[in-house]
């Protein structure tokens, strides 16, 4: 998509090495307090340690883990969820104020409970990342079942479908469809989940690494901790880029026009 | 030539509606869109149905084809009252019905698949409709990659290739610029020309409906809309579209079913009718 017309990327790395220059010019001269705002080089120091240790790599691991296990259970959690009621409105009628009332709340403060009953271990993130993720799909497959074309599910049955046929050859493929635009956003809250439950309580994780920097006020390791995630965080959603290219190549793109080569 | 008159002895593959009634429920009370319909389509009949908008052309096909059922009166296909979804009877909808994330031959072959045909044989049947209506080179398309007159040929071809003895088509060529509507106009023809199956055709289009049938139905201007005319089209057949509009006798069919429709045309327009807001 971005790429094309003109290349920006120069000039989008060039921006960056021109705010890392700033960042390091007002905190070696002290107009920014290194204390509280930490030093490119240091942090670089920290990245270099953490990595050529190895001591990051178990945190980033059961961090990755995490995401993976909320990620997967949410999603098949929701999709199950909003195909059950997409296809029962009457069910989906009488739930309606309680999905309402348990999305609107505000679900990390759920932490602790989960802490509570799962542990401190890998169980309370996942649980976390769950509730994170499976609303989100939940209500764009519930949208996706709702808004299946009318002709499009006549015409399937007087082809002959079954009930069950219908199921994986219309509902399945719209529901999931539905929920691969939503798939950036599941991987980013499964993501949160994890890093916010570890943050809250742990013994592990990339969290618990930024947790105990903070213990100790060491601002540098906190950013190194804060930077591994953000290049996790990018690494994942280019995944989930690529996974959806090749599923989703039934759809138009918005760029293409009707007459897209064949594939 | 088949001039449909009902027999009395009704062969198989024949649709029947006796005194059939259908009304919704609105907040205005019930909206009857057509009332006490007696239609028979005989076995191997093309028959075309016009009306002004809203006289419940398309509640008449979804009747026919089990997807609504009647307030009053029955259905019969086969002489047998219709309950549900009959597996004779093939529907090619006005909108595009094919499913978006199947290509172009899984899409033709769906009806197979769903009857149990195994996938490598119901692929070859569908690769062999396709090249009938002329996108053999398409198969591997997805329909948004499909022009809106390439997707009209590939609902034909995934509508006829579960071979239904009866079809209906609700204003299938509506959409289409006019040359691709002749040209499918005729595709058409030479399709049906092959095996005859029955076929209910609606169209707003009164042109169309002489070029292609061997009989127009004439619907009153709705609500409580019903058939007033049945005309028989005997111009010779095979047809090619584009010349047969120039024939006097087209013409002749032409004005004499034009004065009863623009009866109707004109007085859907002067009352209340059509569909409530």
């Amino acid at each position: 998509m971005r790429s094309g017309k003109d290349r920006l990327w120069p000039w989008q790395l060039a921006l960056l090495a021109v705010m890392l220059l700033l960042w390091h010019g007002l905190t070696a001269r002290e107009i920014l307090p290194s204390f509280f705002f930490g030093r490119p080089l240091l942090v670089w120091a920290v990245l270099r340690q953490w990595f050529a240790s190895g001591l990051i790599y178990p945190h980033l691991g059961v961090t990755l883990l995490e995401t993976l296990l909320a990620f997967v259970c949410g999603t098949l959690l929701g999709i199950l969820a909003g195909m059950w009621l997409g296809l029962s409105p009457r069910l989906a009628r009488l739930l309606d104020p309680y999905v309402k009332a348990v999305n609107a709340m505000p679900r990390v403060v759920l932490a602790p409970i989960f802490a509570m009953w799962f542990g401190l271990g890998v169980g309370s993130k996942v649980a976390l990342g769950i509730t994170l993720v499976f609303f989100g799909v939940f209500f764009n497959v519930l949208q996706g079942i709702r808004e299946v074309s009318p002709v499009v599910l006549a015409n399937a049955r007087l082809l002959g479908a079954s009930r069950a046929q219908l199921l994986r050859h219309v509902y399945w493929p719209a529901a999931t469809s539905w929920v691969f635009s939503s798939l950036h956003t599941s991987v980013g809250m499964a993501f949160v989940g994890a890093v916010v439950g570890e943050y809250l309580g742990s013994a592990r994780g990339v969290g618990y690494l930024i947790l105990q920097a903070e213990g100790v006020f060491d601002i540098n390791a906190v950013i190194a901790g804060i930077v591994v995630l953000t290049v996790c965080a990018l690494l994942l959603d280019a995944l989930v880029t690529r996974v959806e290219r090749r599923l989703l190549v039934w759809r138009p793109t918005p760029a293409s026009t009707t007459l897209a080569e064949p594939r | 030539m088949n001039l449909s008159k009902p027999t009395a002895q009704p062969r198989p593959g024949v649709v029947a509606l006796r005194g059939v009634s259908a009304s919704f429920a609105t907040p205005h009370g019930n909206f009857e869109v057509v009332r006490e319909v007696d239609l028979t389509l005989g076995e191997g009949e093309f028959l075309c149905v016009v009306g002004p908008t809203g006289c419940g052309k398309s509640t008449l096909l979804n009747l026919v084809a089990g997807l609504l059922s009647p307030s009053a009166g029955t259905v019969l296909i086969d002489d047998e009252p219709l309950t549900g979804i009959h597996p004779a009877v093939g529907y090619l909808f006005q909108a595009d019905a094919l499913l978006p994330w199947r290509d172009a031959l899984e899409n033709v072959a769906l009806g197979l698949r769903f009857r149990g045909v195994p996938r490598q044989e119901a692929e070859a049947e569908a690769h062999a409709w396709l090249q009938r209506v002329g996108l053999a080179g398409a198969a591997r398309r997805y329909p948004h990659q499909l022009s809106g007159g390439m997707k009209k040929r590939v609902a034909l071809a995934q509508v006829l290739a579960v071979n239904p003895r009866i079809l209906l088509m609700d204003e299938p060529l509506a959409a289409l610029d006019v040359q691709t509507r002749a040209q499918m106009e005729n595709q058409l023809l030479r399709l049906w020309a092959q095996d005859r199956r029955s076929v209910i055709f609606i169209t707003h289009d009164l042109e169309e409906a002489i070029a292609l049938g061997d009989r127009v139905i004439v619907m009153s201007a709705g609500p409580s809309s019903r058939p007033v005319g049945s005309h028989v089209i005997d111009l010779p057949r095979p047809r090619e579209v584009e010349e047969i509009r120039m024939t006097p006798r087209f013409l002749e069919l032409q004005r004499e079913i034009w004065r009863q429709l623009r009866r109707e045309v004109h007085a859907g327009q002067d009352g209340a009718g059509g569909w409530p807001a």
